[in-house]
């Protein structure tokens, strides 16, 4: 059969997947016609990632097809032999995966890694394979390839090992190129970069692109049609725009309202409340080993969080904010400066102040996996502070469990259960929980809602506002993601290398930014065009 | 107080569920029931005392009437030498894996939490790594003179730096964990931090090195008893008796036989349970349950 | 690397030097007065004090001990007591028996250790993996030297495939020596090529599930290829690992198989001097052994910056 213009590059029908017997996706069917840009949307769970490595034959152990086809120019591919899928992975479809850093293999050098594929598909030799690498490396973006090619994947950033992964996906040209989710554990302007280039790239090539990603507004910018996926199903699937303005089905218009965007939210109504935390001048300095060298982690930052309040703190990883949350709670010494708590500063302070003071500020941290031990049940991690500060006897702590419980929205039958019987939207209701045990007036969220999906996201920031508005509760919200920023603060720093580049009234700074980077930020954030009409 | 115990007992529940699932896992529990039985009630199941000599009645045949496994060369009940050989067998195991509990635990804990602590306990351990057991033995055979509790501490010793190197990694892991950050941000002591958060944690780690250290105990013992410098004849262990068999393999094979499958037996025990457990706490699968 | 290697040379040096230390206190601690032993039970008080003067005994335990270290780097490491011969020339004539041996064994160990691995973690689920873990799982738990007694039974004896007992020297007799080597170096390696085999195969596992390996399927790499190209190597860090680790196993071993197949190598030599409590045959072979084991981690370390990128260049373990 000749293939026709009019013939899908890639066609999809009522695929279902199984991990052993349960089912994961249920018959999900898409189309990408050649040289266009599709984006598959979904929250963990969703079934996306699953039905992108259907299409190369790349599930993993225990999944399989159980019906349905994938059609590659009208061959079915569903079934194929190895020797079959061997030639289409990489010629016919790249794959570039999610997580650059598990991605490369640790121990062989960067341009050998990108020459395998030309050779395996016997497009150059072994000696060309290495010359073509360097090309292609280039291509990709990557700064002195010739050199860098020579190097191992440790020696790269996160972004340079995606740059390579794009290399590699790309080396063949292949008419298909599945991303699954190439840019999520990488920052704002890294991705905007790597996304640029990948646009570049695939409109050059005429390479059609299916985007797998949770992030609707990465989808929206970068992708032509969008296919919205919920527990393995497609639940709706239209031009970029028209999905996203005006989304018909009831999920995706609950992800879409939920989808944190730009558009201010506060009143920029100045507060003449107590101040709670005061940062001045505060810096942190770590010798680098060999050389004498010091690197400043956090160069003479101030800020302030009153009672009531949210003060963020922004920037990319390496900015530093992780590290000023780190210094406010105690967990890092400070070079220079000083905190004040309710104006009793907290660096020069006495061991037994500072654990009067540590009752007065609390935790919640970003992964709700991580952050609660899953060897206690909810109610020894609730009421771990209060044993901790020695606070009340049994009976008072366990009436306390039950108070906070119901406080942050969850059953006080979830008090003998563990963490890991809980979703990640619960186990983060049971650190603010554990958090507000101690009764504190500051609270410091360090990228709290980063690891959620974007409905629970909305709860949790709901949750958190709510919380502040009831008990005055005053936040310092360590965050990499803008439109989160800006649905929750009401002052915020950008930071980046370790200093303050523009501080202010959140609808200042993010709406009318002067310093650039901010600009840059501002920029780097996906979904201007989901953002325009609210 | 039920609070604390629950999550182990709740946890282990698990994973012995998990094992019950696994065939052999099952296997290997069943071979231990067998083999701790024999080793506890050996002064009740055996026949005769282990060192009681029939001199009128040397090398018979297993089915033998009034000896089931036959007798060696001094006329030596071979049924009975088992049984207590297996809980001399036993009890070298279970006091090695202890000395390398008590040591290598803390230690483990102290150089994975304290930086300064590190470089001390691990010049400790690569010193302790530089005597090989059987050096170890030797030493202190010359110097006490051998015994059970000779076997005892060189097995016991010589499994401290890996017990000390599987915690010190536990701890370096989980000293990085976000619950411990929150533990530290709420003013918990380090002792707090390490006995309820850092040892909970780390237990199945030291409970799955605990299962492969008895089995390699029991395995030295047998050899250092074999070789003259564990427990000291006429006590009853397995490596003597394979010692003593030894020397009259050419006249009869039987008395060699039994205690070589007890061996093998109790180490096929632990280390087909071994296997299994380390599968059923294996965190990856454990943490999505 | 430069920094890696040199941290790990002084690290050696300083472990070899307390483990002298060591080795010079457990021999003072032992039971016994050497002069006493020496001079004889009757000698008369002016003749124990002249042997102990000779002996070096009087002095203060620093100065013993620098003396002992003295003579041990210009390789005198003292007399036997029993027999008055150098305990250097004794360690020189068992020590290369021990050395063919362990190195044959190990190199049987790894040779059928990796094999085993790389089967059990290729055909997942399927015979091959039952039948390596199941020969793993027995030879871990079958002791040693039970193999060798039933070796000697059956193959030597029985059926006239192996000698014995006995060695021969590779200078003299090559074949024969390899022949007369075999039985013994196959009892050791069994329980090591278990152990290989065992790590082999979780590492393989492990790296053939890696997100990496997956990237590598979708260039259009082939399962063969993915095995040996991924799998084998990431696998040769923990192999190298594991040989190291393995080593106080193998020397205990070797002790053991030398007692059995009636090889005069240094095991006999510590387990005679034990027995006749020779004093400085045991600290002399106490030592070597630690010292030659010290070396030997040195080595594996040495390896590993060319097994391992991630070290060769940043200079850490990751």
């Amino acid at each position: 059969m000749e293939p026709l213009p009019e013939i899908p590059l890639l066609e999809i029908r009522d695929l279902c997947v199984s991990f052993g017997s349960s089912e994961v996706v249920h018959g999900v069917s898409l189309t990408v016609m050649p040289g266009e840009r599709v984006a598959v949307v979904g929250e963990s769970g969703s079934g996306k990632s699953t039905t992108a490595h259907a299409i190369m034959g790349l599930l993993p152990d225990g999944g399989r097809v159980t019906s349905g086809q994938v059609l590659l120019r009208g061959e079915d591919v569903t079934h194929a032999s190895q020797a079959r899928l061997r030639k289409l992975r990489g010629r016919e479809v790249g794959l570039v995966p999610q997580d650059p850093m598990s991605n490369l293999n640790p121990v062989a050098r960067i341009g050998r890694q990108v020459a395998e594929t030309l050779v395996v598909h016997g497009l150059a030799s072994r000696r060309e394979a290495m010359a073509r690498a360097v090309e292609i490396l280039g291509e990709a973006g990557l700064p002195e390839p010739e050199r860098r090619a020579k190097q191992y994947p440790h020696e790269f950033s996160g972004g340079m090992r995606q740059r390579a992964l794009i290399a590699i996906a790309l080396a063949c040209r292949p008419e298909l190129l599945v991303a699954d989710e190439p840019t999520s554990a990488l920052d704002v302007t890294v991705q905007q970069q790597i996304l640029d280039r990948l646009e570049t790239l695939t409109h050059e090539l005429g390479t059609s692109l299916l985007l797998v990603t949770h992030d609707l507004g990465l989808a929206a910018d970068r992708a032509d049609t969008v296919v919205v996926m919920s527990q393995g199903r497609i639940v709706e699937t239209g031009p970029a725009v028209d999905v996203l303005t005006a989304p018909r089905h009831e999920y995706t218009k609950r992800l879409v309202a939920a989808a944190p965007n730009l558009a201010g939210v506060h009143a920029p109504e100045p507060s003449a409340e107590p101040v709670v935390l005061q940062v001045e001048s505060v810096s942190k300095e770590y010798r680098v080993r060999g050389r004498g060298g010091v690197l400043k982690a956090v160069d003479d930052v101030s800020f302030e969080v009153r009672r009531g309040r949210t003060t963020a703190v922004v920037g990319e990883s390496g900015s530093g904010k992780t590290t000023v949350a780190r210094m406010v709670l105690g967990l890092v010494d400070v070079t220079a400066g000083t905190i004040r708590l309710d104006g009793d500063d907290l660096v020069g302070m006495s061991r037994e102040c500072r654990r009067a003071a540590r009752r007065a500020m609390a935790p919640v941290f970003q992964d709700p996996y991580g952050s609660l031990d899953p060897t206690f049940t909810v109610e020894r991690l609730v009421s771990e502070p209060l044993r901790v500060l020695g606070i009340g006897d049994r009976a008072a702590r366990a009436a306390r469990v039950r108070e906070l419980l119901d406080h942050v929205a969850l059953p006080s039958s979830v008090a003998q259960r563990y963490p890991n019987e809980l979703s990640g939207g619960q186990r983060q209701r049971v650190a603010i929980a554990r958090a507000l045990a101690p009764d504190p007036r500051l609270v410091v969220c360090d990228e709290a809602v980063s690891a959620l999906d974007v409905l629970v996201q909305e709860q949790i920031l709901a949750l958190l506002r709510r919380l502040q508005d009831e008990l005055g509760l005053a936040y310092l919200f360590i965050s990499h993601d803008l439109a989160v920023v800006r649905q929750i603060a009401h002052d915020v720093i950008v930071m980046k290398a370790g200093r303050a580049v523009e501080q202010g009234p959140v609808d200042q700074v993010l709406g009318a930014p002067r310093a650039d980077y901010t600009r840059a930020l501002l920029a780097a954030v996906p979904g201007a065009r989901v953002a325009a009409p609210s | 107080m039920t609070t604390t115990a629950s999550p182990r007992v709740r946890g282990g529940g698990r994973a012995l569920r998990r094992i019950a699932r696994n065939p052999l896992g099952l296997l290997g529990g069943a071979l231990l029931v067998i083999v701790v039985v024999a080793g506890v009630f050996a002064p009740l199941l055996a026949p005769y005392p282990p060192t009681e000599v029939h001199f009128s009645t040397p090398f018979q045949v297993p089915g033998t009437v009034g000896f089931a496994l036959g007798t060696d060369d001094l006329g030596r009940d071979v049924l009975s030498r088992v049984l207590y050989g297996t809980r001399a067998s036993l009890e070298v195991g279970l006091l090695s894996v202890l000395l390398a509990v008590v040591v290598g635990v803390p230690l483990g804990l102290a150089a994975g939490y304290w930086h300064r602590l590190d470089a001390l306990v691990s010049r400790l351990t690569d010193l302790m790594l530089a005597f090989p057991f059987l050096v170890l033995a030797v030493g202190l055979a010359a110097i006490n003179g051998g015994g059970l509790g000779n076997a005892a501490v060189a097995l016991g010793i010589a499994n401290v730096p890996t017990m000390i190197r599987v915690v010190r990694a536990e701890t370096l892991r989980l000293r990085e964990r976000d619950f411990v950050l929150a533990a530290r941000a709420m003013d918990a002591g380090s002792w707090w931090i390490l006995g309820r958060h850092v040892l909970p944690n780390a237990l199945p780690a030291i409970i799955v090195q605990a299962t492969v250290i008895m089995p390699a105990a029991v395995l030295g013992e047998a050899v250092l008893s074999f070789l003259g410098l564990g427990i000291l004849p006429p006590a009853p262990s397995l490596g003597i008796m394979l010692s003593d068999a030894q020397q009259f393999l050419f006249r009869t094979l039987w008395p060699g036989v039994f205690p070589g499958l007890a061996i093998a037996v109790i180490c096929l025990g632990f280390n087909l349970f071994g296997d299994a457990l380390r599968d059923a706490l294996d965190p990856q699968t454990v943490s999505e349950g | 690397m430069g920094r890696y290697l040199f941290d790990r040379l002084w690290q050696s040096v300083l472990t070899l030097v307390l483990a002298s230390v060591v080795v010079f206190l457990g021999v003072r601690a032992l039971p016994g007065d050497p002069a006493l032993a020496m001079a004889g039970e009757e000698a008369d008080p002016a003749a124990l004090a002249a042997t102990r003067t000779e002996l070096g005994l009087d002095q203060p335990l620093p100065v013993q001990y620098g003396k002992f270290v003295g003579h041990a780097l210009t390789g005198d490491l003292g007399r036997s007591t029993r027999t008055g011969t150098p305990v250097t020339e004794m360690i020189a004539a068992t020590l290369p028996v021990t050395v063919q041996l362990a190195v044959f064994a190990m190199l049987i160990a790894v040779l059928a250790g990796m094999a085993g691995g790389v089967l059990a973690a290729t055909f997942r689920g399927r015979w091959p993996e039952w039948l390596a873990n199941g020969f793993s799982l027995a030879a871990l738990s079958v002791p040693t030297f039970w193999l060798g007694i039933l070796g000697v039974v059956y193959l030597a004896v029985g059926l006239g495939w192996f000698p014995a007992s006995g060695y021969v020297s590779p200078l003299a007799d090559p074949l024969r020596a390899l022949y007369y080597l075999t039985l013994p170096a196959l009892v050791l390696g069994v329980t090591h090529a278990a152990v290989v085999q065992r790590q082999t195969r979780s590492s393989m596992v492990g790296a053939l599930t890696a997100d990496y390996v997956r990237t590598a399927r979708a260039k259009g790499l082939g399962r063969a290829a993915v095995v040996f190209k991924y799998g084998l190597r990431n696998s040769l860090i923990v192999v190298t690992t594991v040989v190291g680790l393995q080593l106080g196993g193998l020397i205990a071993g070797a002790v053991v198989t030398e007692r059995i197949f009636s090889l005069p190598g240094i095991g006999k030599l510590t387990l005679d001097s034990v027995f006749q409590r020779d004093y400085p045959v045991i600290q002399a072979v106490v030592l070597v052994i630690t010292a030659a084991f010290i070396v030997i981690n040195l080595a594996v370390d040495v390896l590993y910056t060319v097994v391992d990128p991630r070290i060769r260049v940043s200079g850490s373990s990751s």
